[in-house]
């Protein structure tokens, strides 16, 4: 195919959207940290970003998108970018776009995975941890649903990412979580967030970014971009509202589980962005504010410190939005139909490709954090954590 | 009267709310401050070079009280804010002259 102007115009401005999602989980994540760590929670962000833009390029595109083998992982063929250029091949946008728009997805995935590690990890281990773990368990994935993996070839459906990078890093935080271990004090002091409005302006860039991010992969300037864009917003707003409500409920309808809600709806209608029509997105919305809102809840119970919640309202919010696209795929919008149309085929697809990577991603990241735990150590000693990753990793300090 | 002056970790000041709540010590000023004990803060080896973090966080909470108060403030904020390391802080009482409410005059003394 050709190249079409318009389509690449939109899939280079979703790109640079979706880049400004790993600064605002930064800062989604910065807020809700300790005055002392803010510096280092959205640096990890930034490292992140900065660490994947090198890995993509050498060597992840090639592993998501080179040529299949066995259905597990792609071939060798594009390491170094080698082949991919200017023309289109297949596609209406330049090879060298779509390499781009797909590394993105890729920096904010391990991005979102800072959660599991906020206010005690080594800079240096999660550099290396970083590496491996996009290597090894994001390039994978990537290839099982979108490079022509075996969950492609199940019919399993991941429009932009819930499978890829929600569940995978939202179940892979929690592995890590547990491998870390808990901030000290934790369960014992408040750890309250010290920079709300930080928090929202790191979710509204999320909400924003999430345009590119979803109507995006429809890889054109056209209807589909436009469904997946309304029904992005419609799942959001939904979620947002969902959340606020049931925490009304048991308490104060806080800001922070307004914009957790948001984040939750639009993790949980990625999936589904270019399959489903805008009513069921409210559906999916709501549904994932309340369900994230609880297993948030289940986690503080449980007393895991999966410190900033990506295991709660990414893994939960990607299951559910996988599972949500196995129920309400609607032919007419992108071809598929889901079990309230009567095909439960769709509904099972879902469920393997889904539980395949809950397991695949927590089991991987368990032991590639073990290994690095052990050859390293994960954590700050108590003194530095004591005295906040800002000074200790960076010696900054955020405020006078 | 005193005014009790404690010097404590910030994790810990839930915990001493609550503690000099519950033995009726309601009213308090708290700000947060920057300080150092006799063991000048915490020098972190790091990558092969020293970093010295001299002045470390701190909650100063404020309670004046009267005489025969002082010592159950006193063990209240122990017992509460007490880890048992380094760097648990220090309570310095100081003797108050007069104190009024701004609301309607009142002098106590």
């Amino acid at each position: 195919m050709g190249l079409d102007s318009g389509d690449t115009a939109w899939i280079l401005a979703a790109t640079a959207l979706v880049m400004l999602m790993t600064p605002g989980v930064g800062l989604f994540y910065g807020g809700m940290v300790r005055r002392k760590n803010v510096i280092s929670m959205i640096s990890l962000s930034f490292v992140a970003f900065a660490l994947v833009s090198i890995q993509w390029v050498i060597l992840g595109y090639s592993l998501s998108f080179g040529s299949d083998i066995a259905g597990f992982v792609g071939g060798l063929d594009y390491l170094g970018l080698k082949g991919v250029g200017m023309d289109c091949g297949d596609l209406t946008v330049p090879h060298l776009s779509f390499m781009v728009f797909q590394l993105v997805f890729a920096a904010i995935t391990l991005a979102i995975l800072t959660s599991a590690v906020a206010e005690r990890v080594k800079l240096s281990s999660f550099i290396v941890l970083g590496l491996l773990w996009t290597t090894l368990v994001y390039d994978p994935l990537a290839h099982w649903v979108w490079g022509g993996g075996w969950a492609a070839e199940i019919g399993a459906l991941d429009f932009a990412g819930g499978t890829v990078v929600h569940i995978s890093s939202g179940f892979s935080a929690l592995a890590l979580a547990l491998v870390i271990g808990r901030r000290i004090g934790f369960g014992e002091y408040d750890m309250e967030p010290h920079n709300i409005p930080m928090t929202l302006l790191g979710a509204a860039l999320l909400w924003f970014g999430w345009f590119g991010f979803n109507a995006g992969s429809a890889l054109a300037a056209d209807g589909l971009a436009a469904n997946a864009f309304v029904v992005t917003n419609t799942a959001a707003a939904a979620g947002a509202l969902a959340w606020l409500f049931a925490s009304w409920v048991s308490g104060k309808p806080s800001s922070l589980g307004m914009v957790s809600g948001a984040v939750a709806g639009l993790v949980a209608i990625t999936p589904a962005a270019g399959f489903v029509d805008p009513m069921s997105s409210i559906v999916i919305g709501a549904v994932a504010g309340v369900i994230c809102y609880r297993a948030m809840l289940f986690r503080i119970r449980k007393g895991l410190d999966e410190s900033l919640d990506a295991w709660a309202v990414h893994g939960i919010g990607g299951l559910w939005g996988a599972i949500a696209t196995g129920i309400f795929a609607n032919e007419a919008i992108g071809g598929y139909s889901g079990l309230i149309y009567g095909n439960v085929e769709q509904f099972i697809a879902q469920i393997l490709g889904a539980g395949a990577a809950v397991t695949y991603a927590f089991a991987v990241t368990f032991i590639l954090a073990k290994i690095v735990d052990a050859a390293i150590g994960l954590r700050v000693s108590e003194e530095e954590e004591y005295v906040g990753l800002d000074i200790s990793q960076h010696g900054e300090t955020a405020y006078a | 009267m005193k005014k009790v002056e404690a010097i404590i970790r910030p994790e810990r000041l839930e915990h001493v709310k609550k503690a000099l709540e519950e033995k009726g010590f309601v009213a308090m000023t708290v700000s947060e401050v920057k300080g150092r004990g006799e063991q000048k803060g915490i020098t972190l080896q790091f990558r092969g070079r020293t970093m010295e973090v001299d002045l470390l966080p701190k909650v100063k909470v404020e309670i004046v009280v009267e005489d025969k108060a002082v010592d159950a403030v006193i063990s209240t904020i122990v017992d509460a804010a007490r880890t048992g390391k380094y760097g648990d802080g220090k309570i310095f009482v100081v003797p108050v002259e007069k104190a009024v409410r701004v609301r309607t005059g009142e002098v106590e003394e």
